[in-house]
């Protein structure tokens, strides 16, 4: 422990001798549906975006099975607008821990003419082809995704296992009670089951963790100078991709990413948040959800996520 | 939903609890003025909630809409399911299970309890208790939820009169204290106008307990572990076999119940063979003691066959093992559970193949009499069931453990969960129940 846990919570409950702190609850139970998986699994796979919600699942991956290694591999799904901050700390991450690495990417399938193009240039709706196929051909059974509730109203229904049909598909209705801790990852040849450790975990939970476990973090979820140009109220940042369009200015300013994800989309916001506990400050005193501030895709309806999912998203 | 408290950090301790109550006692308004008042609202979703609101002709913010989830639900103007909402305080972290209150989703309400330290049940104050309230006060007894909160809402609708709420509250808590629940609260409350809900109310002064956030604020949610029987279902054996720990071998698993510290003689269950804990590594830190609901890797002092599904046990407080289990059960899938049915049981991280035996009666929640030999349970339906199993299981009362005395049945044919089960008897006191085969008036 070091004094950063002390400040964000990561000690002990001072109530009673058994209690525990609601980061060690949380790293407790996410740490149990690892083990459930690798104990009932044959194939998992773990979704990796080099976002802090997949780096804080692979962190429990490591502890949950030290000092063994992590029994299984992970997937990156590449839209193929990465940030090369972003695709560098995988690359590192990926060495230092002795990992195997899958890659689906969206990018293949445009350019053998799988799938067009949006004219938006938004990949993230085309990532749900790469990722089902991916999940068929190398035969995984159970795919971790850092899905949170308290992302999404649609998330806020989601089991910790979640069963998809062999079109990766959801169903809200088909889903499975859970109750206690009893998880039940039955499924038929072809059906997969997703899990989301992360179920019960928030945004402010993810970053005091991150704080408290000393986790590293691809450089662009801090502040930092970068050129931008403003669409839908978003500062994105411009590249190859598509952007700026004409009549859109790109300007220098200081900003942070709250989520990593395919940089059509995903917004920067203004922030001077330059170390982990400036961030934590930051999204205390926050009056817009992580996807509100930073997500076009899920702009596009007001139940965008829904439709989603059921079509096989994360 | 999202959780972000303005408020200054840290959380400390986490409280899991669950609501029931149907759209009509305001529960969704109570969730919503929950959300709001305690600023886990942000701005965006209020907007949001804005808009909905406007689009349907209402003049200020519905903050039901808050809790609303899935497209399906908004256009159809119901809950269909079990939703999560997440919310901060200074002192403490929430996680709620929003469930619905209405007859058909029992199996919902059983889900939200299994995991949840205290109940919230709402009552309309114009009705008092009804037989909804009583089901909803056997479900928390069932699963034992350890703290019952009951929010007589609508105050405001009863003109804030102290009489009304006493009668309520004295009514429940004698009903609450006959099926065996240790603790009852009851707070009135207007959900609508945010009395005694997060602030204090300005109309009630003749109450003078806490407000439904003050007490699940300070409501404790850790009991006396040292007289728990100690529970560890092994779920995964590590064994690294490389260079540096080449004879590391840990069972790791997640404390069911009780402590466990280095020095304890144990028990490995079915095996029945004893060893010492030789160390506790709890994820990285090696420790002398540790406790529910805490993840560890055990490693003992002999070499024994021990593997995923067994479970270790202090050998001064052994469970005893059978094959035969007497339960009650919440039955929660679309196809019945009969007797005969062939399934599998899963108890801890050990499934195993099991046989319904007999299904010796069936409990109407509404006035818990007891239906003989139904011959079946259908969705939402809770029964006694004797189950045959293939293989011994070390199942603990589920009176004793939450954990090690619950267990799921599946469908060996699709994988479904069929039911949901509690091992031993179903109430804390002695069964309070009248036995009639009258099914009038039975309406799951």
């Amino acid at each position: 422990m070091t004094t950063v846990a002390e400040v964000t919570g990561g000690g002990r409950a001072a109530n009673s001798p058994y209690s525990l702190s609601h980061l060690d609850a949380l790293e407790s139970e996410a740490v149990h549906i690892f083990r459930e998986v690798a104990g009932e699994f044959e194939n998992p796979v773990l979704l990796f975006s080099g976002g802090k919600d997949s780096i804080v699942m692979l962190h429990l991956a490591l502890k949950a099975f030290a000092p063994a290694a992590v029994p299984f591999p992970l997937l990156h799904v590449d839209t193929g607008h990465n940030f090369p901050e972003v695709l560098a700390y995988r690359d590192r991450t990926v060495a230092r821990h002795n990992l195997r690495l899958h890659i689906a990417s969206v990018q293949d399938y445009i350019d053998r003419g799988v799938l067009k193009e949006r004219p938006d240039g938004t990949r993230n709706p085309l990532q749900t082809l790469p990722l089902t196929e991916k999940i068929r051909s190398e035969r995984f059974d159970a795919v971790f995704g850092g899905g949170r509730r308290d992302e999404e109203k649609a998330r806020a229904k989601e089991r910790v296992f979640s069963l998809r049909d062999e079109f990766s598909q959801w169903d809200p209705r088909r889903q499975r009670p859970e109750l206690w801790n009893l998880y039940n990852g039955r499924h038929a040849p072809g059906e997969h089951v997703r899990v989301f450790p992360l179920s019960n975990w928030t945004e402010l939970d993810v970053w005091q963790y991150i704080a408290r476990e000393g986790i590293e973090l691809p450089e662009i979820y801090f502040a930092h100078e970068r050129e931008v140009f403003l669409r839908n109220g978003m500062w994105l940042t411009a590249g190859d991709w598509g952007g700026p369009k004409e009549g859109e200015r790109v300007e220098k300013r200081l900003v942070r990413y709250r989520t990593v994800g395919d940089m059509s989309c995903t917004g920067a916001v203004d922030s001077d948040a330059d170390t982990v506990e400036k961030v934590i400050a930051e999204i205390a005193a926050s009056r817009l959800t992580e996807r509100g501030a930073t997500r076009a895709d899920d702009k596009l309806s007001e139940a965008a996520m829904e439709d989603r999912k059921r079509e096989g998203y994360f | 939903m999202s959780t972000t408290t303005t408020e200054e950090l840290p959380a400390t301790t986490l409280l899991r609890f669950a609501t029931a109550g149907s759209v009509d006692d305001g529960k969704s308004t109570l969730v919503g003025r929950l959300l709001h008042d305690s600023k886990s609202v942000l701005a965006d979703q209020l907007e949001a909630v804005r808009r909905a609101s406007a689009g349907r002709g209402q003049d200020s913010p519905d903050l039901a809409l808050l809790t609303d989830g899935l497209r399906a639900e908004r256009e159809q103007g119901i809950t269909i399911d079990v939703a999560y909402r997440y919310f901060a305080t200074p002192r403490r972290r929430f996680i709620l299970a929003d469930t619905p209150g209405h007859v058909q989703y029992t199996r919902n309400m059983v889900t939200g309890a299994s995991t949840a330290e205290l109940t919230v049940i709402l009552v309309d104050a114009r009705n008092g208790v009804v037989e909804q309230t009583r089901r909803h006060a056997a479900i928390a007894a069932l699963l034992r939820v350890p703290h019952v909160v009951l929010a007589v809402n609508k105050m405001d609708l009863v003109g804030h009169r102290e009489s009304v709420f006493a009668a309520i509250a004295e009514e429940f808590t004698a009903y609450a204290t006959e099926l065996g629940i240790p603790e009852v609260t009851a707070i009135p409350i207007s959900a609508l106008h945010g009395d005694n809900v997060v602030e204090p109310s300005a109309t009630m002064d003749w109450y003078g307990g806490p407000t439904v956030l003050e007490h699940l604020e300070t409501v404790p949610v850790s009991h006396d572990l040292a007289h728990c029987h100690a529970r560890l279902p092994v779920q995964y054996v590590i064994r690294p076999q490389t260079a540096e720990h080449p004879d590391y071998r840990g069972y790791a698993g997640q404390i069911a119940a009780g402590t466990f510290r280095v020095g304890d003689e144990v028990t490995v269950l079915p095996s029945g063979r004893t060893t010492r804990i030789s160390g506790i590594d709890l994820l990285g830190r090696p420790v002398d003691v540790a406790w529910t609901p805490q993840s560890v890797t055990v490693l003992l002092e002999d070499d024994l066959d021990v593997s995923r599904g067994d479970l270790i046990v202090p050998s001064k407080d052994a469970p005893a093992t059978t094959q035969d289990v007497e339960a009650t059960v919440c039955h929660l899938a679309d196809q019945p559970l009969t007797v005969g049915h062939r399934v599998l049981l899963k108890h801890g991280t050990r499934t195993v193949k099991a046989i319904v035996k007999d299904i010796p009666s069936r409990l109407t929640l509404d006035d818990l009499s007891l239906h003989p030999h139904p011959g079946r349970l259908v969705a939402n339906d809770i029964g006694r069931v004797k189950i045959r199993t293939a293989e011994p299981l070390p199942a603990d009362s589920y009176a004793d453990s939450r954990r090690t005395g619950s267990f799921i049945l599946i469908d060996p044919s699709d994988g479904a969960t069929l039911t949901a089960g509690m091992v031993g008897e179903s109430f804390a006191s002695p069964e309070p129940v009248k036995d009639t085969a009258d099914d009038d008036g039975w309406d799951f």
